[in-house]
């Protein structure tokens, strides 16, 4: 179980995981010591599981960045592995999400403009196994996006 | 732009995988020295293809159990009601993500909750008293994939 400590490392983890562990200590009034068996525990309990680089695509040139909202012909046995599968193999796919709703999944990708997006769409998206319907969100502006979790 | 050569790729997909080894230990895995590597990943920051680092949490473990996405559609349009919106929708902790998109909605968020009645009590309470808001679509989130994407 979490004690108020442990929620308050997490928290200032979470809004800058590269502070380095004397600032860690010193903002939560802890010791070195003692912030480090608290952050092993719970990188032990798989509570923390490491962290990861968030890409910039705009600054590798990636200007489009596209949400596709995918129903799937459920009439096929297979139709989720398959799908799952080929989209996998779209390298411009960097999320993928599956749902309980109106909408089956959920790709996002990016693309360097309308054009290479349009070439994408048709080329490698539309031909994906088992596609029954597909609606595209444009994103023209993120306006929230740390993923902080209420802690 | 930056141009990447194939020892930056690399470089940032170990990042995207695993962003906290130190640069002794990505060096020796790319066959770079030290501060090699560690130029390296000052460019890629500096030119913002490294946008930031997110701290990986297990939301379940933290018990947030169920993560929706909401598809918002505003009722009424104008710069003021955008900015009201996006401003109130900020604050909402539970709310992980907002992107302002262009289709089908506006706005689409990422919500966290611990269950399916604490989602309904965020949704009820905060998220349909937001100003402007329309029509809502809620999709549970059952599964997630983040993939390096085209690096």
């Amino acid at each position: 179980m979490l004690d108020d400590a442990d929620r308050h490392l997490l928290r200032l983890l979470q809004a800058d995981p590269t502070l380095a562990a004397p600032d860690l200590a010193a903002r939560a009034g802890l010791t070195p010591g003692r912030v480090a068996r608290r952050l092993d525990r719970l990188r032990a309990e798989g509570i923390v599981q490491g962290q990861e680089a968030v890409i910039g695509w705009r600054a590798l040139g990636f200007e489009v960045a596209v949400s596709l909202r995918i129903t799937l012909d459920k009439t096929q046995p297979r139709a989720f592995d398959e799908f799952l599968a080929a989209a996998r193999g779209v390298p411009e796919v960097i999320e993928i999400q599956t749902f309980l709703g109106r909408v089956d999944v959920r790709l996002s990708l990016v693309a360097r403009d309308l054009r290479h997006y349009q070439e994408i769409y048709r080329d490698r998206i539309l031909t994906l196994p088992h596609l029954a319907d597909i609606e595209a969100l444009m994103t023209v502006a993120t306006v929230k996006s740390d993923e902080a979790l209420p802690l | 732009m930056i141009v990447l050569d194939a020892i930056d790729r690399a470089l940032l997909r170990a990042l995207v995988a695993e962003a906290d080894r130190p640069a002794s230990v990505l060096g020796r895995m790319l066959g770079l020295s030290q501060p090699a590597t560690w130029r390296r990943i000052r460019r890629l920051e500096a030119a913002g293809v490294i946008a930031g680092r997110r701290l990986r949490l297990d939301a379940a473990r933290l018990g947030l159990g169920v993560t929706v996405f909401l598809g918002v559609k505003l009722a009424a349009k104008g710069r003021a009601s955008l900015e009201d919106f996006e401003r109130a929708v900020t604050s909402i902790r539970e709310v992980q993500t907002v992107e302002h998109v262009l289709g089908l909605y506006d706005y689409r968020l990422r919500v966290v909750a611990r269950d399916l009645a604490d989602f309904e009590r965020v949704l009820r309470r905060r998220i349909m008293t937001l100003p402007g808001v329309g029509t809502l679509e809620a999709n549970v989130l059952l599964s997630e994939e983040r993939l390096p994407g085209p690096i």
